[in-house]
């Protein structure tokens, strides 16, 4: 007994739309019994993740306040992923971003002028960009592959900010806890509506981006680009386009929307840096882009979504005591049953027997 | 069934149908091959000789009909009970693994495990046997393609069986290679061996064939005796209609300036098993259509890559466009200056087979029609447009107004891409195998197209494979064999023989190279 995957010959396109809705009902399908094995009635525990947090406004605001650097980090990767060009570390991005973004409030703390924040934005996207410029560097010059050095740099970044936090950036008035000083106001992203809840500029900023990223992708000759490189390199290279630039500006875009993400979370919510800054949301984002179906406005449905399954995390933590690991395991079979559609919508499988006996016949 | 008693037929197909979604690509086929019968298979390109051969070894399942094999009705599941049953196959595309030996490949082919020195020992007689020379210890890299070709025939022959079936054989040969296959077919023959021999080239079916079966669009159409009828009766059972005529174009050309030049062009081989150039030189005028034969991977592809600019050459004069130095430019620039390049490969290469064919439209045209782009935005509109054009003025056939480049058939997705290519009356072009595996009616449309392009003033550099091609409808003629150009001749003062030879790699006054 042999198992094929063959290629159908007209594949649904209705289909692969519902993909990541078919995708995600397994994934909650999955969760319900989860939790029933956990011993957890799988319909209170459902309501906790999914539908409690969008019930109260604050809730709502924790919402945009995690969509934001996901819905970023997703549509730069979705640039990367479309030309064939596989960054991973979104994470280490992200965190370098934010330590080059906090280099003004920490090292100048004094120094209070209305281009504080806009250079702080600034410092952040050039950050990122330069730290994703390595993996691709090192893809265009020594033919590395980019899945393990971008993979790889996340850890170097973690260690930075922690050696950062724990040593020369440490809050001299902090009680020796390894965290920097806290932002000064003018240092902060404004928030949208204080008077309900957190949620700032930055859910706004990272809407803009992604439909800017679209607008990119479908209307102009370097998205034409991204997209003919990615599918077919010999007819770019034909077109006269370079399979090497393209390794340099998909990961840079990416690299300067995660080091934005970076600094919206540490100069927005957070107001501070600290050992961890992230809850993985540059791994997180990597599902964000394939759930929105690498196109930066799914991208931007697709954050919503997976901010609410950290949300939902949390709440269930608190009031089911499920342990937050049951969050990633979530996010993983999405992500799981979302390839899992795409490729059974692509081709059929087979089941074939195949007689053996032949061989001994044919001696 | 016609021919009574079952020790007279071999083999006999019945009513095979194959359908693809909603194609047939095969439609209620008979065939009926008879021992030691050398039997053709024709048929234009996507008229399903490929599905229904698929069938007959067990790669593919037929939907409806049977096989009768030896009087016994059979099913063939897969190859190696095809093989089993005594039906052997040499494909067009060799399947060997470059870095073996000659009797390692054959090994691996073979099941059971037979000690390398029995297999280097049956290898050595077989190929005495049938005068197809192969040294068991050569490794597969340093042979030709004929030499690999015999690799392919004497592992079938290996397996014994009684019907061989042959895909487009001398689709890579030399005419004196070509001679030599068919002796080696004669004889088999003579022993009682059937082969099942699938071509285009009409000629050869004629001068080997007893019989020949004729598809069309999957049906078959009907039987010949090829040897009785005339290339162009065949072709217009396989057509279904007169082919068009091309009209060579033979007027004086004017070799005071070349509109494109190589002079010494030496460029490492692409890959491990690609060819390196060396010292390449020609002179392109406008006005002519030159043609470079040779046999598949001797440094065509080099040769293509170095003149659109998909790799550059060592100095910029090395390369000359319309007198200026190129070598260093790359292919958007050369496009701008008036040449235009379209490839051997089709899908891929000169397209990209999931992009719509007003985006292909774009992929070649965004830096010559500034009417594509404005600003960094592109202009859908006129690409749509220009692919309007493209499809009256070539009658491209499509199911869609702009369907994806791969859902069009192998000759009109080639005359689409000459279209685009051809829309701003380009000064010089560079065409790289223009209707191979093209039907032939597209076939002399695309040639037209040419021969037009040169009568306007236009220079024209065809590199093809297809001896027949070359000599219908080009003004002089070269070969490359293993990286080097001969000179070129006029076609008028040149035969097939003597472009075989160059072809083989023996220039004239090359000592070197004859010995």
């Amino acid at each position: 007994m042999r198992i094929e995957l063959i290629k159908r010959g007209t594949p649904s396109a209705t289909l692969r739309y519902l993909s990541p809705i078919i995708g995600l009902t397994l994934a909650v399908i999955t969760g319900a019994i989860m939790f029933a094995i956990m011993g957890k009635d799988p319909a209170v525990a459902l309501y906790v993740y999914f539908v409690e947090p969008l019930t109260e406004a604050w809730s709502v605001h924790e919402l945009l306040i995690k969509a934001a650097p996901l819905i970023l980090m997703g549509a730069g990767l979705s640039v990367c992923y479309l030309s064939n060009n596989w960054n991973i570390g979104a994470e280490g991005q992200f965190i370098v971003g934010a330590l080059a973004g906090s280099i003004f409030p920490v090292l100048f703390t004094g120094f209070d002028s209305f281009i504080v924040l806009p250079s702080m934005v600034i410092f952040a996207m050039v950050g990122g960009a330069l730290y994703a410029g390595i993996p691709a560097l090192l893809k265009a010059k020594f033919n590395t592959n980019e899945i393990l050095t971008s993979l790889m740099l996340v850890y170097v970044a973690e260690r930075l900010l922690d050696w950062l936090v724990r040593g020369p950036w440490r809050n001299p008035g902090g009680m020796n806890f390894p965290e920097s000083v806290r932002f000064p106001e003018f240092a902060r992203i404004p928030q949208l509506m204080p008077a309900d809840g957190r949620a700032n500029w930055g859910f706004i900023a990272s809407v803009i981006v992604a439909i800017a990223i679209w607008v990119m992708l479908s209307r102009t000759l370097k998205g034409f680009e991204v997209k003919v490189i990615g599918t077919s390199p010999r007819a770019g290279r034909f077109a006269g386009f370079s399979a090497t630039n393209m390794i340099f500006f998909s990961f840079m875009l990416a690299g300067a929307c995660a080091g934005l993400a970076g600094i919206i979370e540490v100069a927005g919510a957070s107001g501070q840096l600290r050992p961890i800054i992230s809850p993985g949301y540059g791994f997180t984002a990597i599902i964000v882009a394939f759930l929105g179906r690498l196109n930066p406005l799914g991208a931007i449905v697709a954050g919503l979504v997976l901010a609410l399954t950290y949300l939902g995390g949390e709440a269930a933590q608190i009031s089911l005591q499920i342990s937050d690991k049951a969050t990633r395991v979530f996010q993983g079979a999405l992500l799981l049953y979302v390839l899992a559609c795409d490729t059974l919508i692509l081709y059929r499988v087979r089941f074939t027997r195949t007689p053996r006996a032949t061989v001994e016949a044919a001696e | 069934m016609m021919n009574g008693p079952a020790p007279e037929t071999l083999l006999s197909l019945r009513g095979l149908t194959k359908t693809f979604g909603t194609f047939k690509a095969n439609d209620s086929v008979d065939l009926e091959i008879r021992p030691g019968e050398i039997h053709a298979l024709l048929g234009e390109n996507g008229a399903g000789k490929s599905t229904l051969v698929k069938m007959l070894y067990g790669a593919l399942q037929p939907d409806a009909g049977t096989i009768v094999w030896r009087g016994e009705e059979v099913t063939v599941p897969n190859p190696a009970h095809a093989r089993h049953l005594g039906i052997g196959m040499v494909f067009q595309h060799f399947s060997l693994f470059e870095a073996l030996t000659v009797a390692e490949n054959i090994a691996v082919a073979l099941p059971g495990d037979i000690p390398l020195r029995k297999i280097a020992a049956d290898l050595e007689r077989v190929s005495k046997e049938y005068g197809l020379p192969l040294k068991a210890n050569a490794r597969v890299y340093d042979l030709s393609v004929g030499e690999r070709q015999r690799i392919e025939i004497v592992r079938c022959l290996l397996q014994q069986p009684d019907l061989i079936i042959m895909d487009e054989p001398t689709s890579v040969l030399t005419p004196q290679e070509v001679d030599q296959l068919f002796k080696v077919l004669r004889q088999l023959s003579s022993e009682g061996k059937a082969i099942l021999y699938i071509s285009h080239k009409l000629e050869e079916v004629r001068a080997l064939c007893e019989r020949a079966t004729i598809l069309r669009h999957g049906k078959r159409v009907g039987d010949c005796v090829p040897n009785a009828e005339t290339a162009a009766s065949i072709a217009r059972m396989m057509v279904g209609a007169d082919i068009h005529e091309v009209r060579p174009a033979r007027h004086d050309v004017d070799r005071s300036n070349p509109l494109l030049s190589l002079k010494g062009v030496t460029m490492d081989a692409r890959d491990t098993f690609g060819t390196a150039l060396k010292d390449v030189s020609l002179d392109l005028y406008a006005g002519e259509i030159a043609g470079i034969a040779g046999i598949a991977g001797n440094g065509q592809t080099e040769l293509f890559d170095v003149i659109s600019g998909e790799r550059l050459a060592g100095r910029p004069e090395q390369v000359m466009l319309l007198g200026r130095p190129i070598g260093h430019a790359d292919i958007s620039q050369r496009r701008a200056m008036g040449a235009v390049f379209i490839s051997e490969e089709r899908l891929g290469h000169a397209t990209v087979p999931t992009l719509t064919l007003s985006e292909n439209v774009i992929l070649t045209r965004y830096r010559v029609n500034s009417g594509l782009k404005s600003g960094p935005f592109l202009n859908r509109g006129k690409a749509k447009s220009l692919l309007e054009t493209i499809t009256a003025t070539l009658d491209v056939r499509k199911s869609a107004p702009d369907p994806a480049a791969q859902a069009l058939s192998g000759g009109n997705l080639q005359k689409f891409i000459i279209g685009r290519e051809v829309l701003e009356d380009p000064r010089v072009i560079v065409v790289n195998q223009p209707t191979w595996g093209v039907d032939a009616g597209s076939a002399a449309r695309i040639r037209q197209a040419l021969i037009d392009l040169a009568e306007s003033g236009a220079a024209v550099l065809v590199i093809s494979q297809d001896l027949d091609e070359l000599f219908e409808f080009t003004d002089r003629l070269a070969a490359i064999a293993e990286g080097r150009l001969s000179e070129f001749e006029p076609v008028a003062k040149t035969n097939r023989n003597a472009i075989g030879l160059k072809m083989s790699g023996i220039f004239a006054g090359d000592e070197e190279a004859a010995q």
